[in-house]
């Protein structure tokens, strides 16, 4: 297993297989995120993309195999739970929970440090600088609950990256963001990604925009069908495997998907 | 009238615990809200009755027993559903009609009078005693002591558990001192209303106070008011127009809940 230093991968996965009950959810999935890589995660529903991600952060035990974020086991993240930014998929979080924008942004700083401590005021500043860089600081008094998808996910954003990780994980943020949003929200992760030397590995199913930002993509369905450079995902015979249909296909369903009603 | 009412003993206990038990509820009930747990308040409270009939049979404290069986319901539902094979309400619906059932098993089967009965279903907070008064401030001084440690841990899980367990929060030891603080503070108020109606004072303050805000701290603020004073309010009623407590009680704070369905639709 990797311990913390430079050279060592970010993201390890060994062989990770997860069963629930009788189904394999999971199998013998290996690879490496290296420092300053933005890696996507792609695959069919309900091909365990969020199972892995899961997996990593140490919220799931696998059945076999072994996980390590920044140096450090999954299931003893402890120490570096800190450096790791989470974007978990929009339908975990109560939509019309009575909260600010400012307040879900505080939330991102919570940990087991900050138990029986109120937040410092250089704390509470870094949550509006955040907001600030995300460009959502005018919504900080906003409900949250009344913004936008892309709005929304913004913020959330924000709350992930407030802690100054180095690792970001996000689980399908584009998910009911119309086209436009979609695109801007990928390039500001790219921008982020770029101006804070952030390590990202995303899940996404909006494979077009993904391909355009991403260094490598995974292609997962139970398994690793494939794993390279994008333009190399794209055009394997794998991915029709993976996702029992052609890209083209893919391409077009998500465009579909895009057009407004 | 009030002065009239305010010179008898009962009436200044029954008040203190009216204050005592609308502020534990309304700030309990402000979370359970929020974490969409209603449904368990309801069956901690029918769970207690085994408890209860339990310590009415072997002449062990009732408040006692059903507070244990209270505390190890809301406990074994939290476990059981978090272990993922059944839902939280699948597991409450179960544990709720069997606590009853053992309970009036259990006392059909031991035949004798059994007078407190009466009061544990429907509460009578007129025959508080200064003992149980005591017992009311030691239990609210834990759960409001427990809620105010962990104010912004608990408002965290409730909006997003998955995040707030990624972000390094223990979040399985202050789920279950919810639950915990829930079933201690459904005990209390049983005394208040009873088993049957103990869950309103969990639901109705803070439900009051959501409809009316967009914003946590309001909706804090509305729910301890709704809870007070519908407490108060509802007691003050019962005394004037000759109703029992408890039902009373729930009655006000039912008919604040529907002036709030008046006043302004929630739309975020």
């Amino acid at each position: 297993m990797p311990c913390q230093n430079e050279n060592n991968p970010v993201v390890f996965a060994e062989d990770l297989t997860i069963r629930k009950g009788p189904t394999l959810v999971l199998q013998e999935i290996t690879f490496e995120v290296n420092r300053g890589e933005m890696v996507g995660i792609i695959g069919p529903n309900g091909g365990g993309k969020t199972t892995l991600l899961r997996t990593l952060l140490g919220l799931i035990k696998p059945s076999a195999g072994k996980s390590a974020l920044l140096g450090h086991p999954s299931d003893r993240l402890g120490p570096v739970r800190e450096k790791i930014g989470y974007i978990p998929q929009s339908r975990t979080y109560d939509h019309r929970f009575p909260i600010s924008a400012g307040d879900v942004v505080r939330m991102g700083l919570y940990s087991s440090r900050t138990l029986l401590r109120p937040l410092k005021r250089s704390q509470k500043e870094s949550c509006r600088e955040m907001l600030d860089i995300v460009g959502a600081l005018h919504l900080a008094t906003h409900p949250f609950g009344d913004l936008s998808g892309g709005e929304q996910q913004r913020v959330l954003l924000a709350r992930a990256l407030v802690r100054r990780p180095a690792l970001l994980l996000l689980d399908e943020p584009n998910t009911g963001l119309d086209p436009a949003a979609q695109q801007l929200f990928m390039e500001q992760l790219h921008r982020l990604q770029q101006s804070f030397g952030l390590t990202v590995l995303l899940v996404s199913h909006d494979i077009t925009s993904l391909a355009a930002c991403a260094d490598r993509l995974l292609c997962i369905n139970r398994s690793m069908h494939i794993h390279g450079e994008p333009q190399q995902v794209l055009q394997s015979p794998n991915l029709k495997k993976a996702y029992r249909c052609s890209y083209d296909l893919l391409e077009r369903a998500s465009a579909c998907e895009e057009e407004p009603r | 009238m009030i002065a009239d009412m305010l010179s008898y003993g009962f009436m200044q206990r029954a008040l203190l615990a009216a204050v005592m038990i609308g502020t534990l509820c309304s700030v309990v009930a402000f979370f359970v809200v929020l974490k969409r747990l209603s449904f368990l308040g309801v069956g901690i409270a029918h769970t207690a009755m085994g408890g209860i009939a339990i310590g009415l049979v072997t002449g062990l404290n009732p408040f006692w027993c059903g507070s244990a069986f209270a505390v190890a319901a809301a406990l074994a539902t939290g476990d059981i559903s978090r272990r993922g094979r059944l839902h939280e309400d699948t597991v409450i619906g179960i544990f709720f009609a069997a606590g009853m059932a053992f309970g009036i098993a259990l006392l059909s089967s031991f035949k004798g009078y059994y007078p407190e009965i009466f009061s544990l279903l429907f509460g009578n907070i007129l025959s508080v005693s200064e003992a149980e008064l005591r017992l009311l401030a030691v239990v609210m001084a834990i759960v409001l002591l427990f809620i105010g440690l962990f104010f912004k841990e608990l408002l965290a899980i409730s909006f997003d558990e998955e995040a707030a367990l990624a972000g390094g929060l223990p979040v399985s030891p202050l789920y279950f001192g919810l639950l915990t603080a829930m079933a201690l503070t459904v005990m209390v108020s049983v005394k208040l209303v009873g088993i049957v109606l103990a869950s309103a004072l969990l639901v109705i303050p803070a439900a009051t106070g959501y409809r009316l805000s967009r914003n946590y701290r309001t909706m804090f603020l509305l729910s301890l008011l709704t809870g007070i004073g519908g407490s108060v309010g509802g007691l003050i009623l019962s005394y004037f127009l000759d109703l029992p407590s408890g039902a009373a009680i729930v009655l006000f704070m039912a008919l604040l809940f529907l002036i709030s369905l008046l006043y302004r639709p929630r739309t975020a």
